[in-house]
């Protein structure tokens, strides 16, 4: 790849980490983070295009999440600057960075267990007149705006097979549930740029392949994605671009038959086996019997020392 | 290794022997009035490995936990070694060689990995240094850094001190509620294979996923629940062939991308 110089539609000039796009929606510079000794997160350059689908991938304790902390104002950068849609960002509390468009999920849910699955959904949505204590006490104000989303979120949660559940407590969810209920509400404020830590962690297979499907009608309808995840298939199969963080850098990025193929990725990130059968892996050769008999021999030996 | 051999090795169940751990019509669940589990029937012969797969509220972890007496067992009942132990607390089963690493928070975070180890084996210090040797030949991290915080550990670490932590009793029965949750893809692979061995060393094992594909190549049989009950039943390869399993639960998007990588990358 020395020689050659590789481009992309959503690309200037030459693919490569920290390289700019054609129409990037956050652009971040600089962005470091650290937790006592660690550099968690530093960033010196990256842009996520608009109206595609993003991957950030990478191994555990890459800092993905910090940096998705870090952009949508859950945490504060040591240093870094970085805006969304042109406007500034850095030290913006997170309820302000929610109103701008750019909403984000949570790898370990935070649903609010004793409303119920609706009431969950029906807090998402925006601009609801019966937010404000005196139009909250004349009815009419609000009704029409409420009927609205009421109907826009059991639309959502049939799609995310929620429905039945709708007058449910959150709190009686199972995992996989929640994680869904919690990408649903995050769709209810229709937001410019969505990010979604591990989306589909706990969600099953059969479900995951329909919710795609919806997530990319939602980028064809303008909606930018970036997202977490790592089941390689969803990133294959969904996204327009991937980018890899390790030790809190952007070591790649590309699209994904690029970055999936390459060694230094693989080699760290997917392993050599990712896409063969763990079946034909297994080996004669078994650490735990060695392990036992290891074990054994060393009891034997001490007992003979006494 | 083909399929034949799979087949014939050491897990497959005989019609002489004796399941090690079976539950029977078992109903469970949180929220009175609302059962979780209705009527569920699993079982495992010695050193099998057991996958449960399903959709999303359909039991499989509520399973785990009715076996392991941290919910509330309201039918049905569940033998180990042709005893009944329903409704009995975990310390107890744990003296009976039955041992569980939970889905998340599996880790002291304040503890070092072997003080993390050593609350694995409270019922029986005296072998602490025969089974911290065992653990540590099997996961070698961990003995080189015994001193250090669990709660500094990345989620792969953790999850080996929580496995670790689980044989340091010697179980028969090691109950695993979703092993590669939240992991890399090496990583997965890794604890895959890792508890393929410790399962072909002689523990019966009885694994929640939702990582299907990989669940279903390693283990002997599978289960697949739906609604609180066990649906489907077959050995791992049985299952991932099966159209219905694929249409309810599987999907076809893992087998669609490979398809697509493999022609793509033959083009090239």
């Amino acid at each position: 790849m020395s020689d050659t110089i590789v481009t992309h539609p959503l690309v200037i000039g030459e693919v490569g980490p920290g390289c700019k796009k054609v129409d990037p929606i956050v652009v971040a510079d600089g962005v470091t983070r650290t937790f006592g000794g660690l550099k968690a997160v530093d960033v010196a350059h990256v842009e996520i295009p608009r109206g595609a689908i993003t991957a950030l991938i990478g191994p555990n304790g890459a800092g993905k999440t910090t940096f998705f902390n870090l952009l949508t104002g859950f945490d504060k950068p040591n240093t870094g600057e970085w805006s969304f849609e042109g406007h500034s960002l850095a030290r913006v509390p997170a309820f302000k960075v929610a109103r701008k468009g750019m909403i984000r999920t949570f790898q370990l849910t935070k649903s609010l267990g004793r409303l119920t699955v609706l009431q969950n959904m029906l807090l998402g949505a925006t601009k609801q007149p019966g937010e404000n204590i005196f139009t909250a006490l004349i009815k009419p104000l609000w009704r029409t705006r409420e009927t609205e989303i009421t109907a826009k979120a059991e639309d959502l949660l049939a799609r995310f097979k929620l429905d039945t559940k709708s007058e449910d407590y959150a709190a009686s969810l199972s995992g996989g549930q929640r994680k869904l209920l919690e990408m649903a509400r995050a769709l209810m404020s229709d937001p410019v740029l969505v990010m979604l830590d591990e989306p589909m962690a706990g969600v099953n297979p059969a479900l995951t392949q329909s919710l795609l499907g919806h997530i990319k009608e939602l980028k064809s309808e303008g909606m930018s994605v970036l997202f977490v995840e790592h089941d390689m298939h969803m990133v294959r199969h969904i996204s327009d671009w991937v980018i890899v963080m390790a030790e809190g850098k952007v070591v790649a990025e590309g699209p994904p038959e690029t970055v999936m193929s390459d060694p230094a990725v693989i080699d760290a990130y997917l392993g050599a086996h990712h896409d063969t059968d763990l079946g034909d892996m297994m080996e004669d050769k078994n650490p735990v019997l060695e392990a036992q008999e290891a074990a054994a021999t060393t009891a034997a030996q001490r007992e003979g020392g006494h | 290794m083909t399929d034949t051999s799979t087949a014939t090795s050491a897990g497959s169940p005989t019609e002489t022997r004796e399941p090690v751990l079976y539950s029977t019509d078992l109903v469970a669940g949180y929220i009175p009035g609302v059962n979780i589990l209705n009527g569920c029937n699993i079982e495992a012969y010695p050193g099998e490995l057991i996958g449960i797969i399903g959709p999303n509220g359909a039991g499989k972890s509520t399973f785990l936990k009715a076996v392991f007496g941290q919910v509330k067992v309201r039918g049905g009942s569940i033998h180990l070694k042709g005893e009944d132990i329903t409704g009995l607390k975990a310390d107890k089963l744990v003296a009976k060689g039955v041992a569980m690493v939970p889905q998340n928070n599996n880790v002291f975070p304040t503890l070092s990995i072997e003080e993390n180890l050593e609350m694995g084996l409270f019922q029986r210090p005296k072998v602490f240094a025969e089974r911290f040797d065992f653990v540590t030949t099997l996961f070698p991290e961990l003995g080189s850094r015994r001193r250090q915080r669990a709660g500094s550990l990345s989620g792969g670490e953790r999850q080996m001190v929580a496995m670790a932590r689980a044989l340091m009793m010697d179980p028969s029965v090691l109950l695993l509620d979703e092993p590669s949750a939240g992991l890399s893809p090496v990583r997965q692979d890794e604890t895959f294979l890792r508890v393929h061995q410790i399962n072909r060393a002689g523990v019966s094992v009885i694994m929640v996923e939702q990582n299907a594909r990989r669940c279903l190549q390693i283990c002997d049989r599978a289960y697949v629940l739906d609604q609180g009950k066990d649906a489907y039943t077959g050995t791992g390869r049985e299952l991932l062939k099966d159209p219905k399993v694929t249409e309810l639960y599987l999907g076809t998007l893992a087998a669609d991308v490979d398809a697509k990588t493999k022609a793509d990358r033959e083009a090239l």
